[in-house]
């Protein structure tokens, strides 16, 4: 069976999509995800969709499961590179992907998750000084 | 309605079988093909495709599959994709409740079809209690 590969990049996973989804390869992109999360114990997950030329109510909810169960796990979930038509029709088919984080691109994307990871380091550890990471 | 429907003149036709989940794949893939062909928008494109995603996926999921069929019709000077499902499943007691946003006998969203239906121009469903159900939709080009 074909799987869609996820890739480690530093504290994050990096997932793109390259080929049509049909509902079992997201399916098993849920399952293989999370147990990634979980292994590598990311504190991100990244999934460029910027080549998926449609998302329908199936897939859509893959993604808000996805981010779901890593929030769970402690990991944030950015979605990016949405095609404009696909929104459009997400939108019109009544699926507003609430709860999913989304950028414009994967540089944005992860400009995000790093913003969001680094918020939650600082929330931890004690603000010991001012040496925060601009980004 | 009527009379709209009898004007509509069918240019290609061609038959699919949707049996198993990855033959979504190539069915969305034939239908791209007839919407690229008659110039259609890609806007219009992505929600025809997508409505009929959301319709191959219902037929798997409550008939066990079912059959396709992709058409390029055209009334006037508008060009349109029509598309037929067609399976002999359980069908649906209550349209009107299936039609609904939001309900779903099975563990989805709900929103295949009310989705699907408001992704395309026309939009239709028969449906008898234990011969199965038929859906029709077409997206004109311009529509």
């Amino acid at each position: 069976m074909e799987k869609i590969p996820i890739l480690k990049m530093g504290p994050f996973l990096l997932v793109t999509i390259q080929v049509d989804l049909y509902d079992r390869l997201a399916l098993s992109l849920e399952a293989d995800l999370v147990q990634m999360v979980n292994k590598t114990s990311a504190k991100g997950v990244l999934i460029d969709i910027s080549a998926v030329s449609i998302v329908d109510s199936f897939m859509g909810r893959i993604f808000g499961n996805i981010a779901a169960m890593c929030k769970i796990l402690d990991a944030e979930t950015v979605v990016v590179g949405m095609q404009p038509a696909v929104a459009i029709t997400l939108i019109e088919l009544g699926l507003p992907l609430t709860g999913v984080h989304t950028a414009l691109d994967v540089e944005k994307g992860m400009k995000l998750l790093n913003l969001k990871v680094e918020v939650e380091a600082d929330d931890n550890d004690e603000p010991d000084d001012d040496d925060h990471h601009a980004v | 309605m009527m009379n709209r429907t009898t004007m509509i003149i069918t240019l290609s036709k061609d038959i699919m079988h949707i049996i198993k989940d990855q033959d979504v794949v190539p069915f969305r893939n034939r239908v791209k093909e007839c919407a690229v062909r008659i110039k259609m928008g890609l806007v219009n494109q992505t929600k025809l495709i997508t409505a009929a995603s959301e319709l191959g996926r219902n037929m798997l999921k409550y008939a066990n599959g079912g059959e396709t069929l992709i058409e390029i019709v055209t009334k006037g000077r508008d060009n349109g994709v029509r598309l037929t499902f067609k399976d002999k499943g359980p069908g649906i007691s209550d349209i009107s409740l299936a039609m609904k946003d939001g309900y779903s006998t099975g563990k989805s969203l709900g929103l295949g079809l009310p989705g699907a239906k408001r992704l395309v121009n026309e939009f239709e469903i028969k449906s008898e209690a234990g011969k199965g159900t038929t859906v029709v939709v077409i997206k004109w080009a311009n529509g």
